[in-house]
């Protein structure tokens, strides 16, 4: 009975997650095909380098086109800033510094919505959420970003809110020099993204 | 130009500069403070770096801009008198060789001890991996981090 019990409230919270995850999904007709090719597409985007860079399977950022290895020894540490003499912020401002192979920075959010200008946003997920991109086949990533338990505890808004409005997201399609941008325009993957959730959040096969 | 307010080494400041201009050129050419060294210029090699809030900021490429308002400390506000334990464990054990990248290498030894004060030799390569020192003295700056935690321990301070 010991062991039961956890077992079973494991289960009952996936299950009370997920279930929250697809209550705030508008009511519309399922079409789980339109689902799993929005998201096959947009699945490119997650898996470019300018996203995967910063959900690494490791807890080394990756760098470069080539996904690479941040060079030092960077760490993502418990929060996802860094450790110690190495936090992100260091190092990366609220914008790209000018020029190749400069650090990149996007800004900060401030309390009322807008980029704080000055201060930078640049970070990886938290240890405890890792948010794990890298080596993740489509079904395993739809999987993963539909479920509160593995998306840093988002809603189907707050999922749509992050890829859309996320300054860190904003900045995989102005990278700074020498870096490429994903293979679609932002406001392309926006779409596929809500046409993914609003036809059901199927996962391909 | 505009002006930038800030706290530098516990002083309050105030520059009129541009506000894209790296806190790094602010230091050494309008305020005169030439301990903090210029190295690579793109936030590699740590030899600029500073504390920012008390965290270890390269200020090569921080824009004087984000630092308006706050709390900035170089390697000449550890102290007045060579007493912080961190400068007293580098001179004990006598790290410097060219000597060009210690500025940095002592910030980022104080933001570790501040964060933890008795590290490990693993926890000091993790916080110590992005300065750079072409001279390879890392061996005698572990071995000063381990002194100044000590020295740290008996007094009872860090920074």
């Amino acid at each position: 009975m010991k062991l039961i019990a956890p077992i079973i409230i494991g289960f009952a919270s996936i299950a009370l997650g997920w279930y929250a995850f697809a209550q705030s999904a508008p009511l519309g007709v399922r079409d789980d095909d339109a689902a799993r090719a929005a998201f096959t597409v947009a699945y490119r985007v997650f898996e470019s380098p300018r996203c995967m860079n910063c959900h690494p399977a490791g807890n080394t950022p990756l760098q470069g086109d080539d996904s690479h290895p941040h060079f030092d020894y960077v760490l993502r540490g418990e929060d996802g800033n860094g450790i110690s003499a190495l936090r992100c912020s260091n190092c990366h401002q609220a914008g790209n510094g000018a020029g190749l192979n400069m650090p990149p920075g996007a800004p900060n959010v401030m309390s009322d919505g807008s980029f704080d200008p000055t201060t930078p946003r640049w970070h990886l997920p938290s240890a405890k959420t890792p948010m794990i991109f890298e080596g993740r086949s489509t079904a395993q990533l739809c999987r993963q970003l539909q479920d509160p338990t593995q998306n840093g505890g988002l809603s189907r808004d707050q999922l749509i809110h992050h890829v859309a409005s996320d300054p860190l997201v904003l900045w995989g399609w102005s990278p700074g020099e020498g870096r490429t941008t994903p293979p679609i325009s932002h406001e392309q993957f926006v779409a596929l993204v809500k046409e993914w959730l609003d036809n059901g959040g199927a996962c391909p096969k | 130009m505009k002006n930038i307010s800030f706290i530098l080494n516990g002083k309050s400041t105030t520059v009129a500069v541009d506000p894209d201009k790296p806190l790094l050129w602010v230091l050494r050419e309008d305020l005169a403070l030439t301990g903090t060294k210029y190295g690579c210029g793109m936030a590699i090699c740590g030899c600029c770096t500073v504390h920012l809030e008390g965290d270890a900021i390269r200020s090569c490429v921080t824009p004087v801009s984000r630092v308006e308002g706050k709390r900035v400390t170089t390697i000449e506000g550890l102290s007045t008198d060579l007493s912080h334990p961190v400068q007293r464990a580098w001179m004990q054990i006598q790290v410097p060789q060219c000597g060009y990248c210690q500025s940095g290498q002592m910030m980022s030894a104080v933001c570790l001890l501040n964060l933890n004060p008795k590290p490990t030799d693993a926890n000091i390569a993790e916080a110590m991996s992005g300065n750079l020192c072409r001279c390879g003295t890392y061996q005698r700056v572990r071995n000063a981090i381990h002194v100044a935690a000590a020295i740290a321990a008996k007094r009872g301070v860090t920074e």
